[in-house]
């Protein structure tokens, strides 16, 4: 029973296996004649926020605007740019937020320190509390002696 | 002591995180926060260079003074809530130009004399580049240039009642 129900499971998994990372969507006129150029641009393009659907790079988006961003991108690969030149130019237009991993700046400092920062915080807390002597129990009074004695007599 | 701060500090960070929400939300509901917003990359920068049927950036520096630029387009729904808004401010002297962005010739013709042309000129950004090259991510957008040139206000999505005030203020300044 348990191994039918492995292979069923096996079975649904399978096609995970087999689906190909996503490429520029739609059209295959979109892309280069050069195919180290194509591969070049997806991969820029992989890095770049579609404005319109905002979760989604602009090589995954069926967004009019990720397409003339993809096509932007390929004239500016076709034309011997590099990557960081081509995300400068839509930074200038678009900002930072054009860009899926953002870069290290003021504005983003907080958010790239913060596994350390909490990472630090969770350290502290446990070494405080290592620390911190265990607190001694006050010695029992006359009466509760008298009265453990008596429990433990019966 | 140590045992109260312990204590403390969680109810500390869960009150500011409420707070913050609170804050967000309540900017949601004001129109001062939009959690999808896109802050302009062209505010106090000179109006990129264009050149389009219809005007250019040269066109707007001889003018020497403000103007408002409405990105546009027929096939976009909030376009035609905006149009009244902007028939009444051209009506009020505000000099508004707009760009048909991605807009078929004759679709942006049937459009302006549909629901009323409030633009003194029309361009057409048939491609879309142009709207790239100012950061515009949807229709309609607005931007208003100074007399100098320089763009100083942006807005995304149709002009709202407080964004007419500021249009008016600024564009007739």
């Amino acid at each position: 029973m348990i191994r039918a129900c492995l292979m069923v499971l096996l079975l649904l998994a399978a096609p995970m296996l087999f689906v190909s990372p996503a490429s520029a969507i739609g059209d295959p006129s979109e892309a280069l004649p050069n195919a180290a150029q194509e591969a070049r641009a997806v991969e820029i393009g992989r890095q770049l926020r579609c404005l319109v659907c905002q979760n989604e790079s602009i090589e995954e988006s069926g967004a009019d605007l990720a397409r003339d961003l993809r096509k932007i991108v390929r004239t500016h690969v076709a034309a011997g740019e590099g990557e960081a030149q081509i995300t400068a130019w839509l930074v200038a237009r678009y900002g930072d937020y054009v860009r899926l991993r953002p870069p290290v700046n003021a504005g983003t400092i907080l958010l790239w320190a913060s596994p350390l920062v909490f990472l630090l915080i969770g350290g502290a807390t446990v070494f405080a509390m290592r620390r911190a002597p265990k607190a001694v129990p006050a010695p029992l009074s006359a009466d509760e002696h008298t009265r453990l004695q008596r429990l433990m007599d019966t | 002591m140590n045992r109260r701060l312990l204590l403390l500090t969680p109810l500390g960070v869960a009150a500011i995180g409420g707070a913050s929400f609170w804050a967000m939300l309540r900017g949601m509901r004001t129109g001062s926060f939009d959690p999808r917003g896109i802050p302009s990359q062209m505010i106090d920068k000179p109006l990129p260079d264009f050149a389009l049927e219809g005007f250019g950036r040269a066109d707007i520096l001889v003018l020497k003074r403000p103007v408002v630029l409405n990105f546009f387009a027929s096939w976009c729904v909030p376009c035609i809530d905006e149009a009244a808004t902007l028939v009444t401010l051209n009506r009020a002297n505000v000099p508004i130009w707009g760009i048909a962005y991605k807009d078929k010739i004759p679709a942006t013709d049937a459009f302006l004399t549909k629901y009323g042309n409030p633009y003194r000129r029309v361009a057409r950004d048939l491609a879309g580049q142009v709207g790239i090259e100012w950061g515009v991510t949807g229709v309609p957008e607005t931007y208003i240039i100074d007399a100098a040139g320089i763009v100083r206000w942006r807005y995304s999505g149709p002009l709202s009642e407080q964004a007419v005030s500021v249009v008016t203020k600024l564009a007739t300044a």
